[in-house]
This record gives structure tokens, sequence and C-alpha cells, in this order.
């Protein structure tokens, strides 16, 4: 009795965790076409991040229909658990793999070596191998947009932006934002949160509050949940979303978001491997090519906002406007890039310091 | 003018804690008392996960909070009875059942989920009583709060009143104390802690619907992000005393949210350092209550996570 009580608890054990873990994530099966891999370091239905990549495959699906076969692996851990299911999907017949996540950097590295016929694209990061491209979004150039608006809309010129972790990526978001901020509203000065997440709704709200508690009249934000938009909602504050439009959680105060558009890198990228035309690239792209989109300012914003979201918008897409263009100053008003002067992309790139506009420091 | 500001400050920062803490303070009582049952749950997390997204849903669907609420604790006792039959009938080890319990959550919630991903949802009100509201500092504190907010805090004292005050409060902690004896008087250990496994099943589902019907109300995978962790902490930390329980979850909110203002004023400090200050001060009371070695054993239930088995 004692042993069939304790085979039944081990079993129900192992069948729970089974359920759960099953639960998490699944690889869906293809047959031999050209097949397309994509690695997700969280669920596809997160509302945000991996959302959006998963939009991205969708679209290679739908754009290919049968000669394409897409797979894809759930919450893959950035660890050597990448390395894994990467090598993996390889042995599977993958002819191109999509590491969607910057922490799958090394391990895509050593797979590619490993699998020298298979094609990797790895999101955000910077090491390339003759079969192994990286790419990522000019993210930056929205702040372009929602600085010239949150300069324009401050009553109190304290703008609060929660902010992720101190990297690059970050911090020249906060730049970009502050440089078109300064630009139409040389009184206005950014307060910056660090809550160290990219994703805990109750932080991400907890910071938006602590921000107006402490003044601000704009919430931007540099984390993935529409928590932050809800409580300015809530308190009639205006914010801008983030990687998707987020209106729907601040319908009469949401300035406008930030929506990131994988769909057509991916369908491009597919497209040159079936080609046979793929090279190892880095890919940069932004509003020019449709990867960044930012939907109409809100219509209960005066009509001159609406219009300077929309010009700006339209400046940074041609060309026209450069979000990195001189005059910049430092924190203490110090000239650092001259006027007719912009930084490169791999100034950009590299940013760790704020520009004036900004309190505080980037922490170290 | 520094004095007005102060006060206006301080108030935005004991306000939200009062909702950050809400959530952990009703999973820690639940655990509370099934710890003082001697049962260790680790599941909080999950069970929290399931109940935000079955209040949420259920909320969504009938248009009632109450029915939210009602709803998600239900469930949060529906997956902690699974818990309870595995450790308590099957005698199946009661750690690796509850972090079982958290993974199965985890991913039970997210399937439930996926329909109710970025959809918004009305907050649940807050008191409002025209002049008592608008006291400073204490208007908004005692009188501006939602339903969920003195629910939690009538729970803590109903929790402290059953354990140290009642006859069957007395029962349930002989049987955390010494599940042999309690057997030997004709206690029923096994029902006695199932049904405490059912009511931290409630209390964490109803934590976890706190999360997505009143803090930030809408649903997102694993937006517990944690707290659950900091609950069960939280029951170690007040070393088994609901009084404690209360003052330890209120305590871990007001770092968090300190921490945020801290930053926002512009104190030097770097974030990485503020965001580990519930936990540094959690491990300082730990230390400093833990001097004084009677104090813990003295309240600490001796069967905890213990298999009681009456052949």
């Amino acid at each position: 009795m004692k042993l069939l009580k304790k085979t039944l608890a081990a079993t129900a054990i192992v069948a729970l965790g089974i359920a759960g873990i099953s639960a998490l994530g699944g690889v869906t099966k293809a047959a031999d076409k050209f097949k397309a891999a994509f690695v997700y370091v969280g669920p596809v239905t997160d509302g945000g991040w991996n959302a959006g990549h998963y939009e991205g495959q969708l679209a290679v699906e739908k754009t290919f229909g049968d000669k394409v076969q897409t797979v894809k692996v759930e919450n893959v851990p950035e660890s050597a658990d990448s390395e894994r299911v990467m090598t993996q999907l390889a042995q599977q017949g993958a002819n191109i793999i999509f590491a969607t996540s910057f922490g799958y950097m090394d391990p895509a590295v050593k797979v590619s070596k490993n699998f020298p016929k298979v094609y990797f694209e790895h999101c955000c990061g910077y090491k390339t191998t003759p079969n192994m491209s990286v790419y990522n979004i000019r993210f930056y150039e929205s702040r372009t947009v929602q600085g010239t608006l949150a300069g324009m809309i401050t009553k109190s010129n304290i703008i609060g932006y929660i902010a992720s972790f101190p990297i690059p990526e970050v911090v020249m978001g906060i730049d970009s934002f502050a440089l078109a901020m300064r630009k139409v509203n040389p009184k206005a000065t950014i307060k910056v949160v660090w809550v160290n997440t990219w994703y805990d709704p109750g932080k991400e709200a907890d910071a938006a509050k602590a921000l107006m508690d402490q003044g601000a009249d704009v919430i931007a934000q540099h984390t993935d949940s529409p928590a932050a938009v809800q409580a300015a909602e809530a308190r009639g504050v205006w914010s801008f979303g983030e990687a998707s439009d987020m209106s729907k959680f601040g319908p009469t105060h949401c300035v406008t978001s930030e929506v990131d558009d994988w769909s057509v890198f991916y369908v491009a990228r597919t497209k040159a491997a079936m080609d046979g035309t793929w090279k190892t690239e880095s890919t940069w792209w932004g509003l020019d090519k449709g990867a960044l989109i930012i939907p109409d300012v809100n219509k209960s914003l005066p009509a001159d906002v609406q219009a300077a979201g929309a010009k700006v918008r339209e400046d940074v897409r041609s060309g026209k406007r450069l979000p990195f263009a001189g005059p910049i100053k430092d924190q203490s008003g110090k000239v650092i890039l001259a006027e007719g002067q912009s930084l490169t992309d791999e100034q950009i790139g590299g940013i760790n310091y704020y520009v004036e506009g900004v309190e505080g420091e980037v922490p170290k | 003018m520094i004095f007005h500001d102060v006060i206006h400050e301080l108030t935005a920062i004991l306000v939200t804690t009062v909702f950050a803490s809400t959530p952990m303070l009703y999973a820690a009582l639940g655990e509370l008392v099934t710890e003082k049952s001697g049962v260790l749950n680790l599941g909080i997390e999950g069970m929290m996960l399931v109940g935000a997204i079955v209040g949420f849903a259920v909320t969504t669907l009938t248009g009632s909070a109450i029915f939210g609420v009602a709803a998600a604790a239900l469930a949060g006792a529906a997956v902690s009875s699974v818990f309870a039959v595995l450790t308590l009938l099957l005698l199946a080890n009661q750690v690796a059942c509850g972090l079982a319990l958290t993974i199965f959550g985890t991913g039970l919630s997210a399937l439930i989920g996926r329909s109710y991903i970025g959809k918004p949802l009305a907050r649940i009100p807050q008191l409002h009583i025209p002049q008592l509201t608008d006291i400073p500092l204490i208007g908004p504190l005692i009188f501006g709060q939602d339903a969920l907010v003195y629910l939690s805090v009538a729970m803590a004292v109903a929790v402290y009143w059953f354990l140290n005050r009642t006859r069957s409060g007395l029962i349930l902690r002989s049987v955390g104390e010494n599940h042999d004896a309690a057997h030997a008087l004709g206690y029923s250990v096994v029902g006695i802690r199932f049904l405490a496994v059912l009511f931290g099943g409630a209390m964490s589902g109803i934590g976890g619907s706190y999360l997505s019907l009143a803090y930030t109300p809408l649903w997102s995978e694993g937006m517990t992000a944690g707290r659950g962790w900091i609950a069960l902490a939280c029951v170690t930390f007040s070393t088994w005393r609901a009084g404690r329980v209360l003052l330890g979850a209120y305590l871990f909110g007001f770092f968090t949210i300190a921490q945020l203002h801290a930053q926002a004023f512009g104190v030097p400090i770097a974030p990485e350092f503020l965001s580990m200050t519930p936990y540094i001060a959690t491990i300082v009371v730990l230390v400093l209550i833990s001097r004084k070695a009677s104090l813990v054993r003295m309240h600490a239930p001796a069967c905890l996570g213990q298999v009681f088995n009456a052949g």
C-alpha cells in the first residue's frame, strides 16, 4: 500500500511537471521544405517583445505559403540551453534560425560555426560569423517624436522616464528623447527611474506613480508592460506606449506608442536565404523601412501638437532630420558635438552618457 | 511650504506602499496558516498567478469584481488541493510538490490567459468620503483605499485571533507542533492540514487577483514577478506571527516604493543597490531576530514540512 502510494505520488508529480512545462512551450513540427526557425526568450503571447517577433514569424508563413515551414521554440533561457535548442533545430534541418534575444549571442556564434550551411540571424547583438548576421530596429527614432511631443505637452516641465537597464540601447533612447525635447522646450527636464527589469507590471506602475508624485506630467517608458500607461491614464497624465500600440490602456492620455514591426525584416531575410543571396550583414532598420511604426498622435491633443508629431515622424523617416544631429550638449551645457555634424551609427551604439536636459547620472 | 511638500511626498509613498504590499499580505497570511499546521507550500507564486487570471477573466465576463475575487479564491484553493492530495494523502515530498505547483500554476495561468492579453479593465473602486478622505496624510491612507485593502487588514486580525484566541486555532497549531500527539488525541491531522492548505490557496488566489484587478488592472503572463516568493520570506521574517506578517508585508512594500521615489528625487545611489534594499532588510531583520533562538523556536511549527503517516 505504501509503495503504491509513493508510486502514485511520484507519477502525479512527474505528470504535473510535464503538464506545466508543455504548457510553457512547444515545438511545432515541420515537413521537408525550406525551414525557418524562431527561438524566443519568453512566451509568444506576452503581448510585448516576443509577441512582436512572433508576428514576424506569422508574416513569413503568410508571405511564402507552402514554400516555407516555420518552427518556433518558446521560453528558451539565455544560457547553454539556447545552444542545445539551436543545435537541435539545425540538426532537424532548419535552413535559417532567428535568435530573437540579446543573450543568445555567444551560443548562436558557437552553433553557427558548427553548422556552416545554416543561416543564423541574431537580434540586437554585435557579433557576426560568415553565416551569422545581426539585426535590430532603430528604436531611438521614435524617441525623437516622443521628445518633441513631450516638450510641447508638458506644463510642469518635468518628464518621467521609466528605464529598464543602463545599457546603450536604453541610454540612446533617453538621449534622443532629451535632444528633441530641448529643441522645442529648453526648460523641460527628464527624471529617470531605473526599475532593473524589462517586465514587472507592478513595479512599472509604481515607478510611474513615483514620478507623477514628484511632478512629472508626461511619462515615457522603456519597459514592456502597459502598466505605466494605465497608471498615467488613471491620473490624467500623458504617457507613451512601448513595443506595441498601448492606446487601449490609455484611451484619452496615451499620446502615441512605439510599435515594432519585425515582419519586414523576417520576410526579406528569409527570401534572401531561399534565393541564395543571403550575406552576412548588420541590419539596423527604422521608420524608413517600416520596421518602426508610430501611430498618429491622440486626437484629444491640440491640432498643432498632432501636426508636429506627424511632421517629425515624416522628417525622421525621410532622413531630413537626424535624431543625433549636432549641436549636442552634455549635462553641464558644454557642446560635445558641433552643429552640422551627427553621431555615427557606431557612436550611437556605444552611448553611455546623458545629454543636457536629463537629471542624474547613468548608473555605473 | 517645505512641510507641505514633505507631507505630500510622504502621503504619496505611503499610499502606494499599501497597494504594493496588499498582494503579499494576503499570500503571506494564507501561508502562515498553512505553515502553522505543519505544511510547507512553496507553490504560492503559482497559486497567485492562477488567482490573478481567474479573477481577471471572471470579472471581465461577469462585470463584477466581487465574483472575480470569489472565483480567484476558489481557483487558488482548487490548485492547492492538488498539492494537498499529493502531500497529505499520497505522502509526497512537500518541497518538490510545492515547486511543481509553482511551475504548474505558471503554465496553467498562461494557458487560461491566452485570450485575455492586452485587454484593459476598470480598476476596482476606491473609497472616497468627502472631507474625511481629504485630510492630509491620514485621509487617503485610512479612508481612501479599496475594499480588498480593508479586507486584507481584517484578515490579518482574523488570522491572529483565530490562531491565538480560538480553540480551533490551538488545535491547528498543535497539529503543526506535534502531529503524532495530536493524532493520539483523536484529531484528524490530515483533515486539518487539508483545510489549512485550502485556506492558503484561497488567500494566495485573492492576493493574485489584487494584482490583476486593482494594482495593475490587466493580465500578463508571470505578472506576480516573484511576489509569491517574497510572501514566503515574509512568513519566516515574521517568525510565524500574524502581527509581524502584516508589518513585514508593509515593510517590503515600503522599501520597494521608497527606492523608486529616491531615484526620482535624484538620490545618487545605484538603482541596483536600491532594488536590493527590500531583500537586505529581510536578511538584517532575520539576523537580528535569529540571534535570540528562543524567539524563533517558540513560534516555528516543529513539524513543518514533515510527512505525517498514520500507518
